[in-house]
């Protein structure tokens, strides 16, 4: 079976689970709910063996365990896997995609750049980026936050951290959406695109080379063509290309998903919009509780040696699914794990993973989180939804709101 | 009341420095320390035990071992 046959819908969710059956893309908690009860590690013969865990503490163990489960495959559906789970991804993209030792030192390369006193200066890039867009709008009375609003933030702010031009935004997006949401569906298309990224970065890459030194930018790109590794060797081609596949795309539709999550959320639930209104303080606990209840990140992992979890035999060549969104659902990590608590105090998600994959561009995200939400509430009065029908929400590895229309 | 952090549990989540910027601090790498010698002013308890009841890591400790000296 591949992806892209129509599939028969599940009949059993513990032997037989489908992230991408509508009913699981409409409401996955009660999917959760139903699994912690029967079978708190589902598996599914689905474009080959791979298994869902849905208790907090085996995902966290899982994603601590490196030794046993690798991120050479983080995809949620890999084409082609249930004829050979050796296939090769696509594209390496470190760190995200890789193990220790190049994990370690591929990731501590750009660890300073996203840390919270670098990301702190980019506040002021995103909060123009938010004001400019809600300036095309705020005097119509109405705009989809999704495709008007959310999606723009993330892809500006990064193509300028990165270096380059915001202009080619339309570009970055449709890689986005081609690579990372549609993948699965259409894997021809897919690889076009990757192809078209690989030239894009190749050749950004070797103009920022043939530059003198002293005229580089201060930007990504220069950090890694300057960057050496352990060994003192320039990184290769395939490295830079990769960390700037990862570092373009990663934060793309994820934060976007974030930003229209919550602003959905605000939309349909009007006492949890007044009250942020009426206390800004509660931004903090807000931004954590978006994330933890609309987390919109599904990661994986493959199965390297045989080891069991939580009594179910993992084999090597099986993927594992990293369900956060379902661990951030458990009742036994959670009190009222299934309700939106806007000043939940304790809070131990990991939205943003666990372990040494915890998510290299966290404290961007909830910056860009938290700037979109301030500016919106700032500049536009109550909103509501306005055709609640229209709002689809997206499948897959990555889940959010891609169409919010609201009024005011 | 002590907060400490264990170094090699941190993975950078940044939960503590944001919920209690008094008491913990990150550096270029994200990595959290303590501010000083991690002892809480009488006032912050309840910060300090939520700093460590929301790290992910559960690389943070808030002890009352510090409260009788």
């Amino acid at each position: 079976m591949t992806a892209t046959e129509p599939r028969p819908p599940t009949r059993d969710w513990t032997t037989d689970f489908d992230i991408l059956d509508p009913r699981y893309v409409e409401d996955p908690a009660r999917i959760w709910d139903g699994l912690r009860q029967a079978c708190p590690v589902a598996h599914t013969d689905r474009w080959g063996s791979t298994w869902l865990p849905v208790r907090y503490d085996d995902i966290a163990a899982i994603a601590h365990d490196v030794e046993h489960f690798s991120s050479r495959d983080i995809a949620v559906v890999s084409p082609g896997r249930e004829f050979n789970p050796e296939a090769s991804i696509p594209l390496e993209a470190p760190p995200i995609t890789s193990d220790p030792p190049l994990h370690t030192w591929a990731r501590r390369l750009l660890l300073p750049a996203f840390g919270p006193s670098a990301i702190e200066t980019q506040t002021i890039v995103t909060r123009a980026v938010a004001t400019e867009l809600i300036d095309g709008f705020s005097g119509r009375g109405e705009v989809d936050v999704a495709t008007e609003y959310a999606q723009h933030i993330p892809v500006r702010v990064i193509a300028q951290m990165i270096g380059v031009p915001v202009e080619d935004e339309a570009t970055f997006l449709r890689w986005a959406v081609t690579i990372l949401q549609e993948g699965f569906i259409n894997i021809g298309k897919a690889t076009d695109c990757v192809m078209e990224l690989i030239s894009y970065f190749a050749a950004r890459g070797d103009e920022r080379r043939a530059m003198p030194a002293a005229d580089r930018p201060d930007d990504l790109i220069t950090l890694l063509v300057e960057a050496t590794d352990d060994d003192g060797a320039p990184l290769t081609d395939r490295h830079v290309i990769g960390s700037c596949f990862l570092l373009l795309l990663a934060g793309i539709d994820t934060t976007w998903s974030a930003i229209g999550s919550g602003l959905w959320h605000l939309a349909s639930h009007p006492d949890d919009q007044q009250r942020l209104r009426d206390d800004p303080a509660l931004m903090d606990t807000a931004v954590e509780e978006i994330l933890r209840f609309y987390s919109p990140v599904t990661m994986a992992r493959y199965v390297v040696d045989d080891v069991e979890v939580a009594g179910c035999p993992m084999k090597r060549g099986d993927k594992v699914l990293m369900n956060f969104p379902g661990g951030n659902r458990d009742p036994d990590m959670f009190e009222r794990a299934n309700e939106f608590v806007i000043d939940r105090a304790k809070n131990r998600h990991f939205a943003f993973g666990s372990g040494i994959h915890r998510c290299l561009g966290s404290n961007l995200a909830r910056m860009e989180l938290r700037v979109a939400l301030e500016t919106f509430l700032d500049r536009i009065p109550t909103f509501e939804l306005s055709d609640e029908s229209a709002v689809t929400w997206s499948a897959g590895q990555v889940r959010g709101p891609r169409r919010v229309p609201v009024r005011w | 009341m002590q907060v400490s952090v264990n170094p090699a549990k941190c993975q950078g989540h940044n939960r503590c420095a944001r919920i209690a910027p008094d008491l913990f601090t990150t550096d270029d790498m994200g990595t959290a320390h303590v501010v000083g010698d991690g002892l809480v002013p009488a006032g912050r308890e309840r910060v300090a035990r939520l700093a460590a009841d929301n790290c992910p890591e559960y690389a943070v400790s808030a002890s009352d071992e510090g409260d009788s000296q």
